[in-house]
């Protein structure tokens, strides 16, 4: 077995060391009856290497993957060009192969690129301060929901209806396990004024998302004073990274707590993950702040360096009273987004985002220009919802028929939505003017 | 030409010996300094080369960002060396035994990042029909075949994005069970051994449950008899959360009878499978009467830790609790295609919600099912004895030397106390010497129920011949500890750092680069 060092030889040679006669030994206080004899039924043994590619080969080669035609899919997870040094770097061995820094004279390389992830978040949410990443956007969303609870000692949590319908359900489920009321406005494309008017004394937060599950950029600014009047807390989400470039960032609308996927800035689609959570508040907030920090700090010499901090706020040294259960953040996607950064720097985040503006502006364009079909969202980033005169599903199979993915059918994500003829569509740098016509091309077909 | 036909001296005569040398540029000969970026770029700077925008902004109904990010960029060569730099600066398990007790630092096989990778599963969106992505769902259907057989649980839960996420969600399983039996509100005690990982608790109470303690027992066991003490008049009794093996090493021996006892009371019985490594292919999970279990795959199917996550967590589990998973879910029809349940109704009526959005850690999917399908069943069973097997010979060959912590033998790692140490002299000196001599340390001070706890895990991934040379390093520290060698305290004396001052950086905590640092940083 090519992964296992030890020969047969080593293996009797360790046993006479330790003075036992076979492994046996060593699971002695394995109750008798769940003893297992040989080796478990029904399951192949080892295999090379080419066997195990061509079995992985072949399941690859059942799908289909978004590079490899026109590709309209967004909602929550987006496909972007992501330069080729940065698959080099989270492939170096000291980067990948290693464990969290909790050993500092030895972890610089990951602790100085989590000082620098930090900053680069924090700037392009216009926050105060950044953690070092949360599992994914979901996730750091029910995690704000549950600090503003501990912020403001309140239990009520408004959610837009505007919020991704899988944010919403893991903030809900996570807030009711812990006695929280989740209010969750209807449904809507736009519900800028829904989300302030819901606002009262006994609510913890309001989180609402720009751009929104159906593209819609807001300024949230209002329902940020309509909670500060009521000393609730405005969580702002967002996920779609690359927006930051171009449209209102959290901070400048008057967030107290930013969260969101950081996917779309050096990480592939994979299916839904790994990806990369941000977690970004105001200075006064920090120590509530779930996950891990990374601070500046200096050795026994006197030379910079950067620690792991602030972790009495953490499960291994609070135990039932720390802020979150959380252990691990997700650290190789967040080195994935700091280096892809560092290569676009802010101009080209920038120029990224408008390419990405300038492509769903034009994809709109072309499909306004069909008979039947209504553009839903009145502003968007670089996805929006539209209407078209059939259901969803039977135009989004045609569409695949004709080598078109054109998007996720509402439904999918809001079953009782009545949504049944609306589609979710996106468009990015990596859309083509050709995979545009092609789109328009057969949508018109269609309908 | 030659190098050596103009007097150039070839051989290392007269070359004064070690002194401490400073340079210019801070860097130490192949150890380059590297400054941060906002000290090295220039916001005007981009690495990547794009087309340029025409600057229509038209769609955004005026939500336009206001100031720029001011965010530095760089070039790709300076990008290149800036993580090459810094790279160099870590320890990883590819350079050597990377011996931290719990965290499983094995072998990556380069095999499941190149899998990983293929577009097939790389470049697929969790949203695009199910019709083009049968492959991704197979895949999923096949890994959760594996896990449920190895376990020998009926039902698994993929979603689950690290451990702690699958603690939750076996324990959000154990509350909805709890809902279902109209005993929500009234068992809500959770019984967690002191020497439980610190998630443990955490999830608990995230779960909206009470934590009660139990002690182990001197042989670093549950204690059997407070067990029982605290399972009188137990209507209130949620479960317990136990690890087995635990993370003292061992093997909880009365593992059946504390399974069978929190049943009887109307319990779950929560397993943290942090070290499921130990026992693959030797015990079925399922057979000691567990509920729910998590599997954390980026420890024992070696899908790389990447320097703190990202991890995955697929939690099993039992008859009782499988209807209440959490969607989505793969579900394979009768003409054979496989389907994601993704709503709370029909398949999923019982379940208790969506923890995530999407399906789950795809990437660590298809690495840890090559990892699996490379090993087979019998490779996975041979890892899981050499694992154990390495960790009793480190504790036979340091036990003169060092305090085990328990007799016996031990599982997949070894515990000492810090016992054998000279007053003055703690388990941190110990640790941060072992830098020096060219290892990462063992998990230190944990668990907490042994006096400067050094917790060592050296996997199966390790020869004989690596294994007595950390020994023999170990060893020698452990003599100088016990006679007080005070020069352990100043250690690591050859790390790209010296000790770090932690309480400095959390007392004025500095999370982010601002230009007013840049001053301190001239100054250095």
């Amino acid at each position: 077995m090519r992964y296992l060092p030890l020969s047969p030889e080593d293996r009797a040679e360790m046993l006479d060391v330790i003075g036992a006669k076979s492994v046996d030994e060593f699971y002695a206080d394995v109750p008798e009856a769940a003893r297992l004899k040989g080796t478990i039924e029904g399951l192949p043994n080892h295999q090379g290497e080419l066997a195990v590619e061509r079995h992985l080969s072949k399941l690859a080669a059942k799908n289909r993957s978004a590079s490899s035609g026109p590709f309209f899919v967004g909602a929550g997870a987006y496909q972007h060009h992501v330069p080729a040094t940065v698959d080099m770097i989270i492939q170096r061995s000291e980067f990948l192969t290693t464990y969290t820094p909790y050993q500092p004279e030895i972890a610089q390389g990951t602790l100085q690129t989590l000082f620098e992830f930090q900053t680069q978040v924090a700037a392009m949410t216009a926050m105060d301060v950044a953690n070092a990443s949360m599992y994914d956007g979901s996730t750091a969303c029910a995690e704000a929901a549950i600090m503003a609870t501990r912020v403001t000692r309140r239990k009520k949590v408004i959610l837009s209806g505007g919020l991704h319908p899988h944010y919403a359900a893991a903030t809900k489920m996570v807030c009711e396990a812990q006695g929280f009321e989740v209010v969750q406005l209807p449904v809507a494309i736009d519900d800028e004024n829904a989300l302030a008017e819901a606002v009262d004394d006994a609510t913890a937060c309001v989180i609402g998302q720009s751009p929104n599950v159906f593209g819609t950029v807001t300024d949230l600014s209002k329902s940020a004073d309509a909670a500060h009047e009521k000393g609730a807390l405005l969580v702002s989400v967002f996920t779609e990274a690359v927006s930051l470039g171009l449209v209102t960032p959290p901070g400048e609308m008057g967030a107290d707590i930013a969260v969101g996927e950081g996917q779309s800035i050096g990480n592939g689609l994979n299916f839904g993950g790994p990806y990369v959570g941000l977690f970004a508040c105001t200075q006064k907030l920090v120590r509530q702040m779930p996950g891990r920090l990374c601070g500046e700090t200096e050795d026994a010499d006197g030379k910079r360096g950067f620690v792991l901090t602030l972790s009495t706020r953490e499960q291994h040294i609070r135990r039932d009273k720390a802020t979150s259960n959380i252990c691990t953040n997700s650290g190789l996607c967040a080195l994935a987004f700091t280096a892809h950064m560092t290569l676009l720097g802010g101009k080209g985040l920038e120029q990224m985002a408008l390419l990405n503006h300038e492509a769903a502006c034009d994809l709109a364009d072309a499909l306004d220009a069909i008979d039947g079909v209504e553009i839903l969202t009145p502003r968007f980033f670089n996805e929006f919802a539209f209407r078209t005169p059939m259901d969803a599903e039977a135009v989004l199979a045609m569409l695949d028929e004709a080598g078109v993915v054109g998007g996720v059918r509402a439904s999918r994500l809001f079953p009782d939505g009545h949504m049944g003829d609306v589609i979710l569509c996106a468009a990015t740098e990596c859309t083509t003017p050709e995979d545009i016509a092609a789109y328009a091309a057969a949508l018109k077909e269609i309908i | 030409m030659t190098m050596n036909n103009h007097g150039r001296p070839t051989s290392p005569d007269h070359v004064p010996s070690d002194r401490n040398v400073e340079t210019v540029s801070g860097s130490r000969g192949l150890l380059q300094h590297e400054g941060l970026i906002f000290e090295v770029g220039t916001p005007e700077t981009t690495g990547v080369d794009l087309p340029k925008p025409k600057n229509r902004t038209g769609r955004l109904g005026g939500v336009a960002r206001k100031k720029g990010t001011g965010l530095p960029g760089l070039s790709e060569p300076q990008a290149v060396r800036h993580y090459m730099r810094l790279s160099q600066k870590n320890y990883a398990i590819d350079l050597g035994l990377f011996p931290l007790g719990s965290c499983t630092m094995k072998h990556n096989p380069r095999l499941n990042e190149k899998l990983a990778r293929l577009p097939g599963f790389a470049d697929i969106h969790p949203l695009q029909p199910q019709a083009t992505v049968q492959g991704a769902l197979e895949l999923i259907d096949e890994l959760a075949t594996w896990l449920k057989t190895l376990t020998g649980m009926p039902a698994v839960a993929m979603s689950p994005k690290a451990g702690a996420h699958g603690e939750f969600c076996g324990m959000m399983a154990i509350r909805q069970a709890l809902i279902a039996r109209g005993e929500g509100e009234t068992r809500k005690r959770v019984l967690v051994p002191a020497s439980a990982h610190g998630t443990n608790p955490a999830t608990a109470v995230q779960c909206g449950f009470i934590v009660d303690e139990i002690k182990a027992n001197e042989r670093g066991r549950v204690n059997m008899e407070q067990l029982r003490e605290k399972l009188q008049n137990a209507d209130d009794i949620a479960g317990i959360m136990l690890t087995n093996p635990n993370t003292c090493g061992l093997f909880e021996s009365d593992i059946r009878e504390i399974a069978d006892l929190i049943h009887e009371v109307g319990g779950y019985f929560y397993c943290d499978g942090a070290n499921f490594n130990a026992i693959v292919g030797r015990v079925r999970p399922g057979d000691l009467g567990v509920d729910a279990m998590h599997i954390n795959l980026h420890k024992t199917f070696s899908t790389p830790h990447g320097g703190g996550g990202p991890g995955s967590g697929p939690t099993v589990l039992s008859e009782a609790l499988a209807p209440y998973a959490p969607v989505p879910f793969v579900v394979k029809d009768e003409d054979g295609v496989f389907r994601l349940v993704e709503d709370v109704d029909g398949d999923a009526s019982e379940s208790f919600g969506r923890m995530v959005a999407f399906h789950g850690q795809m990437g660590m999917f298809v690495r840890a099912l090559t990892y699996i399908l490379s090993h087979g069943a019998d490779g996975l069973k041979q890892a899981s004895e050499d694992a154990v097997l390495n960790a009793n010979y480190i504790q036979a060959r340091l036990k003169s030397v060092m305090t085990p912590a328990f007799d016996g033998y031990c599982m997949h790692e070894a515990l000492f106390s810090d016992a054998f140490t000279a007053e003055g002299i703690e388990t941190i000196d110990i640790a941060k010497s072992l830098i020096d001599e060219g290892y990462h340390p063992m998990t230190m001070y944990f668990p907490l129920v042994v006096h400067g706890a050094m917790l060592i895990e050296p996997t199966e991934s390790e020869s004989k011949a690596e294994l007595d040379r950390f020994c023999d390093s170990l060893e020698s520290i452990a003599r100088r500890a016990a006679q007080g060698d005070e020069t352990l305290k100043g250690a690591p004396y050859l790390a790209p750092m010296r000790r770090l001052d932690e309480t400095k950086a959390a007392r004025k905590p500095i999370l982010k680069w601002v230009e007013a640092n840049a001053d301190s940083v001239a100054a250095e």
